[in-house]
């Protein structure tokens, strides 16, 4: 599912509100979650889960095309920890 | 301090000004929303910021960490979540604390 068929299913179940509120509101929610991210912020929802950065080392790449040895700075990557509600009803679902 | 679902109904009021109500269900339906795709085994792309997958797993020898004691871990359905282009661009540009 695309983020405009998630953002139409949302307006669906939500039938006192305009498409383009639930449109809004999605934009500012990812834009929230992306900033608190980028700020190095984690984000915490309980049943659903929580988004950290996990920090990767300095490291010496290499140019796949030439072989070449590039020089790969420290960074931090987005993580997502599944709460317990997700990964229960994710598991019970597949399993019947 | 984390970003929490209080933090988001607060900013849909004051930003879209969604009463409180309204604001409160909007974002407790959207985590909803997401856990109910998945649950039926739907994956969903949310652009700019990254997708939610499923991976089915099977099951794999493991063992009871206190104990030693060797007990199958089950075959299982997991969601892992990828982050898109546009939000790794923007967390890798975080300076934070090096880690040792």
């Amino acid at each position: 599912m695309t983020k405009s068929e998630f953002i139409n299913l949302l307006a669906s179940r939500q039938e006192h509100l305009p498409l383009r509120d639930v449109e809004a509101s999605v934009k500012l929610m990812l834009d929230m979650m992306g900033d608190a991210l980028s700020g190095g912020e984690r984000i915490e929802i309980r049943g659903f889960g929580s988004f950290s950065l996990h920090y990767r080392r300095p490291r010496t790449g290499r140019n796949p095309k030439t072989g070449e040895p590039v020089t790969l700075e420290g960074k931090y990557v987005p993580h997502f920890k599944p709460g317990k509600e997700l990964r229960e009803r994710v598991n019970e679902h597949a399993a019947s | 301090m984390a970003l929490t679902k209080a933090e988001m109904v607060e900013q849909l009021h004051e930003e879209l000004g969604l009463n409180k109500r309204e604001a409160k269900d909007l974002v407790e339906s959207f985590f909803e929303e997401l856990r109910g795709a998945l649950e039926r085994g739907e994956e969903v792309k949310l652009s700019g910021f990254g997708n939610f997958q499923l991976r089915d797993k099977n099951e794999r020898p493991g063992r009871n960490p206190k104990t030693g004691e060797e007990i199958p871990v089950t075959a299982r359905r997991v969601v892992t979540f990828r982050a898109g282009q546009k939000l790794k661009t923007m967390v890798e540009a975080y300076v934070g604390p090096e880690p040792a």
